[in-house]
């Protein structure tokens, strides 16, 4: 077996320790795990840590949402091209013309992974477990759309009737909304409204608690085209075709591993040496190496996610708007991303991501540092004399660290202020940030599904994540208005005029647009490039082309 | 001589007085010796580069060319640019004032501290011996990591921590190491001699414990500073230490290692330098171990 | 003998108790905890979660629950990792750690003592020179470029290795090296200087005086002495070996106990935290008991008392 040990290990050991190290040119190529993956259709990915846990009601992150697509499918699923929601559980659905009432007609002889039917009132279970207070479910948010999820959430209701999901019969399921939300079905996407087999959790414990064995291979139950094989914490996670899939006739892939690799730097070189098909990352300093040798490999994707520095607007220096505007405008955005990120990053001009389904902010910053020693200047303290030294707060990186240095010799060389760099451990970092006890503070935002609402809410007055002590009151009526209508262009002109507040007031300066820069081995096929980085595994396979094995097997007959 | 031929010649001291120290004999032995005056004058070159370098240069430490990025050596840069287009040869010197400072002075830290407890523990036997390598044991398996977090939440950014966290840590082998050997020196026949010539226990420590223990604790010491430059690296990652855009050796390498392939100047140089620098203290450290080695000076 | 065994035994109890007590506190005073993320948890939330792991409670009561279940030999759940137990983590993550260190160990004794002996016997004369280089090399190229390096030129340019994880058996090869001789030069180092020491005492000089071989001086007599301060090393230091590298794991992605030891900190993992600092602690005080026995059979006048 590939992963498990045996006592012949030792003596291999031995063996290869000497053949390798004395006759250094003499020795074969090792098997490599993307090799036997091409011939058995199991893909390798490399994912940057390792899960937190495998129960979509409790997880938080991007691996995990990796793993979770493989296991578990929600009512509608992504198309691998652009992810807008197509059929999954369910073939189709009505919209009751307010655009309030949902109605869902699920397959027929849809099962889970242990043979039991899925059936609508699975759907309602799990809708109940993820808003039962006792798990602690902390994105329990993204049903606050649904009619009366809120209420409940936050115990103000033991009743769960009075939430607007409801299983009409075996195969028809309801869902009444707070008002119409246009983007309800992108929602869905999110794994927080994905649905767990409940019997299988009440098996291994409590369902409404946390710590329960039900995620464990052997014991997981889920309705996706994988089921889950292996999971060794620190080494890998396997995932295997689900026979019992819907759509199995359609899905390729044998296998899926997913390899926790942290650092860049080994997942880069293990990817180079055949041991992964598609990389999480690539380092900063490859990128252009890659570029020039070897384009086919390297993928730049565009991203939903901006990359920002918050300003602490409860500082004396820092509340003239004026103030904030100048350190915005001396910056050099398109200088920082072809110079230090590298990865086809976008220079932010605004908040939002361009193009965020259909919306790009018509307004927008400006590089200016004439304009910004001006601003300075009216705002006291000309050429910079008299501004208080102040600190730019980030959490321990090289990346983060190489763009802080720029942005600190910009802001002394273009408007005389003198900047210190203030590195903290992540956690201590999200400590100090949180008690607004920073001047400037580096953050990111990867928005949670595609609407431009889940970039601009996140500076509402009452956001958890504002975080910089700005608070407007027209720019939160300007949200909210929009989040109770159902018309794209009038939710998006009110979008636009509350972003033009937020540049104005610029209580957070934008740097670049994030892309998702990574590694793809060409025989990887149906790999799209989306803006959530979602690639749904049934439309993906792996066709080895043959002269790909000629071009190395010749490059290794010409090494001594 | 009253005392025998196994005696040292420190406790012969004691007993006649000698016409040169034992400090100028070494000092004598260590001149002749070849390779340890080369180890001392390299370090001496590069103390006085790292402190007077940055002087003859075009560029500071701190200046960057973006648009450069990380280019290899030429005429304007002799030791090529760092991803952020600053001069690496600036860098190098700057980074060498940190890393030098720091090794001798959190070396030093560690070796009073290790060299103390160690011969206490280990002359005084018993109960305190049990006590103190217990804590040394203790010390050994608590987390650093929260430590050094812990210092900096407490105290903020402050270089003196530097040398409190690496000397918290890295006294722990060298105490270890001076116990074993008093353990061993303590039955031997000299010291059994001073003790029933009726000499003070802490003049025994000080005058024959100390001297006899020197060889390993200077093996020790040449392998402690380049462990501590390196932990300089780790704590200045984790923002503990020297603040960008200052650096030290051990970053410079640590980045470089990052970019060996694309741009191997940037580990080359500093590494070379920082293994000049650790050879030449082996060397001049070998030398002072042969030069005090009280037994070979009979010869 | 024996009751040296025995005492030591007993002094491991307050070293543990003061190991995790010490630990849990400092876990508790740095700033951040296990639940902390970018996104901010609902308040309301957060007190469900905190109720679910006791942490509402206050300290004192954290801390007798956390030593009651210790003593049942319970080190709890993990935050980060969250359906396992801190106790399966350590069990799962402790047979890779065993099986590097033990490969990494072979490798710094066996490159390590024969180049310290070398040197030592010929002190000052190129062989000496040759050697203390070579054992030098292991210190100057710390392991996040030693590892790296041999990555590139033994697995991407010969490609006789993969450059990381731990599925085949040639997998142990690289990052026992790395890890092997880092400790080699160390043990390099201290055995010349052992050695020195050693061979200058007048035991020495009688055993030559009676016309024992070279061979026979060396290592009959010397290497007794001459291995003292290697011995004291080896304590802690194979401890160290044993329980990983969060380097060398991270380079070679290995999944051993290393990585645990840092990351739980920075995830604020307190109940892996501290296990993990226990079975270090325990492994620490072992050693250091074993090395101390060899110490004292090594020289025999200290075995006599």
């Amino acid at each position: 077996m590939r992963y498990k040990t045996n006592r012949r290990s030792v003596r291999e050991l031995a063996f290869t320790a000497l053949a390798g190290l004395v006759l250094v040119a003499g020795c074969g190529k090792p098997p490599t795990l993307v090799g036997e993956g091409d011939r058995l259709q199991i893909l390798h990915r490399g994912s940057s840590s390792d899960p937190q846990e495998l129960d979509p009601h409790i997880v938080q992150g991007v691996p995990e949402h990796n793993i979770l697509q493989a296991l578990l499918e929600n009512l509608v699923t992504e198309d691998p091209t652009d992810l807008h929601p197509v059929p999954g559980q369910a073939e189709s659905w009505d919209i009751s013309p307010d655009g309030t009432t949902y109605t869902f007609h699920l397959r027929a002889g849809i099962r889970w992974s242990n043979g039991d039917p899925v059936t609508a009132h699975d759907f309602v279970r799990s809708y109940r477990r993820a808003l039962t207070p006792s798990l602690g479910c902390e994105y329990a948010y993204m049903y606050f759309v649904m009619k009366g999820a809120e209420d409940y959430y936050k115990g103000k209701t033991q009743d769960f009737s009075s939430v607007g999901a409801e299983a009409l019969d075996e195969r028809t399921l309801r869902i009444t909304l707070n008002g119409p939300v246009p983007y309800f079905l992108s929602l869905l996407n999110h794994y927080s409204w994905w649905p767990v087999h409940l019997p299988t959790i009440a098996r291994y414990g409590d369902p409404y608690q946390r710590n329960n064995r039900w995620t464990r291979p052997g014991h997981f139950v889920g309705n996706g085209p994988f089921v889950l094989e292996r999971w060794e914490v620190g080494h890998v996670i396997v995932v295997k075709k689900n026979p019992l899939y819907w759509n199995a006739a359609s899905v390729k892939l044998n296998e899926v591993h997913f390899h926790p690799i942290e650092s860049a730097d080994t997942e880069e070189r293990s990817f180079r040496s055949g041991q992964l098909h598609v990389t999480e990352q690539v380092p900063q300093s490859k990128i252009s190496v890659y570029r020039r040798d070897k384009p086919q490999l390297l993928r730049i994707d565009p991203y939903l996610g901006a990359y920002f520095y918050r300003i602490n607007t409860t500082r004396p220096q820092f509340r003239d708007k004026r103030v904030r505007q100048a350190l915005a405008m001396a910056i050099d955005r398109k200088t920082i991303v072809e110079n230090i990120t590298r990865g086809g990053q976008l220079p932010a001009y605004y908040f939002t991501p361009p193009d965020t389904v259909g919306y790009t902010s018509r307004s927008a910053i400006r590089y200016d540092p004439e304009g910004a020693r001006q601003l300075l200047a009216q705002a006291g303290y000309p050429g910079g004399k008299g501004f208080p030294p102040f600190d730019i707060l980030y959490n321990t990186s090289e990346s983060h660290k190489s763009i802080a240095e720029a942005i600190q010799q910009m802001w002394k060389r273009e408007l005389g202020i003198d900047v210190r760099l203030l590195n903290q451990e992540w956690k201590v970092y999200l400590d100090t940030e949180k008690r607004k006890d920073y001047d400037v503070s580096r953050a990111g935002w990867i928005g949670d599904y595609a609407d431009p609402s889940t970039f601009l809410e996140t500076f509402l007055a009452d956001s958890g994540n504002n975080r910089t002590g700005w608070a407007n009151a027209e720019y939160d009526r300007l949200l909210k208005e929009a989040s109770r209508l159902g018309d794209r262009e009038t939710r998006y002109e009110l979008f636009q005029k509350a972003e033009a507040i937020f540049l104005d007031e610029m209580p957070v300066i934008p740097i670049y647009h994030y892309t998702r820069v990574y590694l793809l081995r060409p025989e990887v096929r149906g790999w799209n490039a989306t803006i959530l980085d979602h690639h749904p595994y049934p439309y993906v396979w792996l066709a080895p082309r043959p002269e790909a094995s000629l071009a190395t097997a010749s490059a290794a007959a010409q090494r001594p | 001589m009253p005392v025998t031929a196994t005696a040292s010649p420190a406790l012969a001291a004691d007993a006649v007085e000698p016409g040169r120290s034992l400090w100028q004999d070494a000092w004598a032995r260590l001149r002749r010796n070849r390779m340890a005056v080369i180890g001392g004058v390299v370090l001496i070159v590069l103390t006085a580069l790292s402190l007077l370098g940055p002087l003859f240069l075009a560029y500071s430490y701190e200046e960057q060319n973006l648009a450069l990025g990380a280019a290899p050596p030429s005429a304007a840069h002799l030791l090529g640019t760092d991803k952020l287009g600053r001069d690496q040869l600036a860098r190098l010197f700057f980074g060498g004032r940190v890393s030098l400072l720091v090794g001798l002075a959190a070396t030093s830290v560690s070796l009073t501290i290790g060299v103390l407890w160690g011969s206490i523990a280990g002359y005084a036997g018993g109960k305190l011996d049990a006590v103190m390598m217990r804590i040394v044991d203790i010390l050994y398996a608590l987390p650093f990591t929260i430590f050094v977090i812990l210092l900096m939440t407490v105290f903020g950014r402050n270089f003196i921590l530097l040398f409190v966290a690496i000397g918290a840590v890295e006294w722990l082998t060298m105490a270890r190491i001076v116990r074993g050997q008093v353990l061993a020196l303590k039955r031997q026949e000299f010291i059994e001699a001073a003790v029933a010539l009726g000499l003070r226990k802490s003049r025994i420590v000080l005058r024959h414990v100390v001297p006899n223990v020197l060889g390993p604790v200077m093996v020790y010491t040449t392998l402690t500073i380049p462990a501590v430059m390196l932990l300089e690296a780790f704590l200045s990652f984790l923002g503990l230490g020297v603040q960008p855009p200052m650096s030290s050796w051990g970053l410079l390498i640590k980045e470089g290692a990052e970019q060996m392939e694309e741009a191997p100047w940037l580990l080359i140089y500093p590494a070379a330098v920082f293994a000049a620098t650790l050879f030449s203290l082996n060397f001049l450290g070998d030398g002072l171990r042969d030069a005090l080695d009280v037994r070979a000076s009979k010869d | 003998m024996l009751r040296l065994i025995v005492r030591r035994i007993l002094e491991t109890i307050p070293v543990l108790v003061l190991v995790a007590t010490i630990t849990f506190f400092m876990m508790k005073a740095v700033p951040g905890g296990p639940l902390d993320t970018e996104k901010n948890i609902p308040q309301e939330i957060k007190v469900q979660i905190e109720a679910f792991y006791g942490l509402d409670q206050p300290l004192w009561k954290q801390y007798l629950s956390y030593m009651g279940n210790l003593l049942r030999g319970d080190l709890g759940p993990s935050f980060k990792h969250a359906n396992r137990s801190v106790n399966e983590l350590i069990a799962a993550a402790l047979p890779v750690s065993l099986e590097l260190g033990g490969l990494a160990l072979c490798v710094a004794l066996l490159v390590g003592i024969p180049l310290g002996i070398a040197a030592a016997v010929r002190q000052n004369t190129w062989i000496d020179y040759l050697a203390s280089t070579t054992a030098m090399a292991g210190i100057c190229l710390p392991t996040f470029v030693m590892g790296p390096l041999l990555v590139l030129v033994f697995a991407l340019h010969f490609e006789h290795f993969n450059a990381s994880g731990w599925d085949f058996p040639r997998d142990r090869v690289l990052p026992a090296l790395t890890l092997g001789l880092v400790y080699a030069g160390y043990i390099a180092r201290l055995t010349r200087g052992g050695m020195l020491e050693v061979l200058n005492q007048d035991f020495i000089r009688t055993a030559r005086a009676k016309g024992a071989s070279e061979t026979r001086v060396v290592f009959r007599h010397a290497l007794r002495g001459g291995l003292l301060p290697v011995v004291s090393f080896l304590g802690p230091g194979i401890a160290g070996i044993l329980t990983g590298s969060f380097v060398i794991e991270t380079i070679f992605n290995i999944p051993g106990l290393g990585r645990h030891f840092v990351t739980s900190v920075f995830n604020r993992d307190a109940t892996l935290t501290i296990g993990t600092a226990l079975f270090y602690a325990a492994l620490v005080v072992a050693l250091n008991l074993a090395a101390d026995i060899a110490q004292a059979m090594l020289n025999p006048k200290q075995r006599a008392n």
